[in-house]
């Protein structure tokens, strides 16, 4: 194992030991990977000696930066995301439990592109950007574009996910995160549906946002189904049609947690309810357990 | 490939020559001794192996050793206070929070985590933040009920 001091120190001990390593952040996946899936890394490249890779910090324009290895808890409590983006917080605080979310980091999770990462259609709808470093130089990607599959992403393997970017938002913007799964706690979820947009004293809706995880082999944006609540006045009855459109646009699988056919229904079913949610007052408390009576 | 470090284990300052792949749990265990900190699942789903690294709860069945070096590590041997029990863990018999036990250090450490955070904690944030510590026995009700006599304890003790 290597525990590098800087970004430029991590890629080149990539380069020089060749392929087979992996870097190491929270290891909440990795050591999984180790003893369950027989993964048997030649080398481990530990990335939490390099300053100033975890941190949540607000700008002066408006943005707000994530860094790569700031930790689900620290998301999840967090002031200035609970103020922002209560639902961003909200999101990372449904991640396994206190004691996973203590270690498993915003990068790591987005690096190893699980479709049903609990934090990443939060980000998306929010229009977050992945920067990237590595030997060739730093690259900004929209993180809309940053996943290819499961466990798949743009990044070539001597690079660094470092830090997340959410730019500037309007004060108008509403949004609501909900996991569907049967179970409370420590369980991915079954379908993900993240939604942000800009809501009027009207209740006229612009900029919507519509993102789906653990439906399709990337979380997905569902494009159709934004366009039709584009600039309308809000009602249940038009939240109810996107639902249905959203459920057409998703591409579910049948798997051990859920049949594709259910999925299916309960993305219609969880988009409504995250588009009216979003509309509806948050009392300040983003806890889980406060926001139960209001998923279901 | 052995690494040396050095570690602040129950408040003394440890050295030692580990792999780095050695997992901090089986360090605990089978390398130091500490046997009181258990391996219920070693996937991270059941809180058995709770441990604090530098003041924050995490499971230690996920944690290399190579990372370990200038971290300060708290186990549930480093719970007493002095000869004493914590007030956790004797609220804990009291209420018969315990069954068979395999969960109770992790549960404790937990526990000790949320009260140091929060003195006054509701039903709901007591299971939300013992959700990740499972226990096949109690059916928690008596886990919670320690947990609030616990509070109650310490916050009469701190007035």
């Amino acid at each position: 194992m290597y525990q590098p001091i800087s970004l430029q120190e991590a890629s080149r001990l990539l380069k020089e030991h060749g392929p087979g390593g992996r870097f190491l952040a929270g290891g909440t996946d990795l050591v999984i990977a180790i003893k369950e899936k027989g993964l048997v890394p030649k080398y481990v490249v530990d990335l939490k000696k390099i300053p100033g890779l975890s941190a949540i910090r607000e700008h002066a324009d408006g943005s707000v930066t994530i860094g790569a290895l700031t930790t689900m808890r620290e998301v999840e409590i967090s002031p200035a995301i609970i103020r922002k983006f209560p639902f961003l917080a909200q999101s990372a605080a449904e991640v396994g439990s206190i004691q996973i979310r203590n270690r498993a980091t915003v990068g790591g999770n987005m690096a190893n592109a699980t479709p049903s990462a609990d934090v990443a259609p939060g980000l998306i709808a929010l229009n977050a950007t992945a920067k990237i470093v590595g030997a060739r130089g730093e690259k900004t990607v929209p993180l809309e574009e940053f996943f290819r599959g499961p466990g798949q992403t743009v990044m070539e393997p001597d690079e660094i996910l470092t830090e997340i970017t959410i730019p500037k938002t309007s004060p108008q913007l509403v949004g609501e995160y909900i996991k569907f799964s049967p179970r409370d706690m420590m369980d991915l979820a079954y379908v993900g549906v993240a939604v942000t947009y800009n809501l009027t004293d009207i209740n006229r809706c612009s900029d919507v946002r519509i993102v789906l995880g653990a439906v399709a082999p990337t979380p997905i944006r569902a494009r159709n189904s934004e366009a039709i609540l584009e600039g309308q006045i809000l009602t249940a009855g038009l939240a109810a049609k996107v639902g249905e459109e959203t459920a057409k646009e998703c591409k579910p699988i049948s798997d051990v947690r859920s049949s594709a056919d259910y999925r299916r229904a309960m993305v219609g079913v969880m988009t409504k309810r995250a588009i009216l949610n979003a509309a509806a007052p948050r009392n300040g408390k983003v806890s889980w357990c406060d926001r139960r009576d209001r998923r279901y | 490939m052995k690494k040396k470090i050095q570690l602040t284990l129950n408040g003394k300052i440890t050295t030692l020559e580990v792999p780095s792949h050695r997992l901090l749990l089986d360090l605990l265990r089978d390398e130091i001794g500490l046997t009181g900190t258990k391996e219920g699942c070693g996937t991270g789903d059941c809180g058995a192996c709770t441990v604090f690294l530098n003041g924050k709860p995490v499971n230690s069945c996920l944690v290399l050793s190579g990372e370990l070096d200038g971290t300060d590590i708290v186990t549930i041997e480093g719970l007493k206070i002095g000869p004493e029990l914590h007030p956790i863990q004797k609220a804990f018999i009291q209420d018969g929070g315990a069954q068979c036990g395999y969960c109770t250090p992790g549960m404790l450490m937990m526990s000790k985590a949320l009260l140091d955070e929060n003195p006054n904690p509701t039903e709901e944030e007591i299971r939300f933040a013992l959700s990740g510590n499972l226990c096949r026995c109690t059916g928690y009700a008596k886990i919670i009920q320690a947990v609030q006599d616990a509070a109650a304890e310490l916050r009469s003790k701190n007035v």
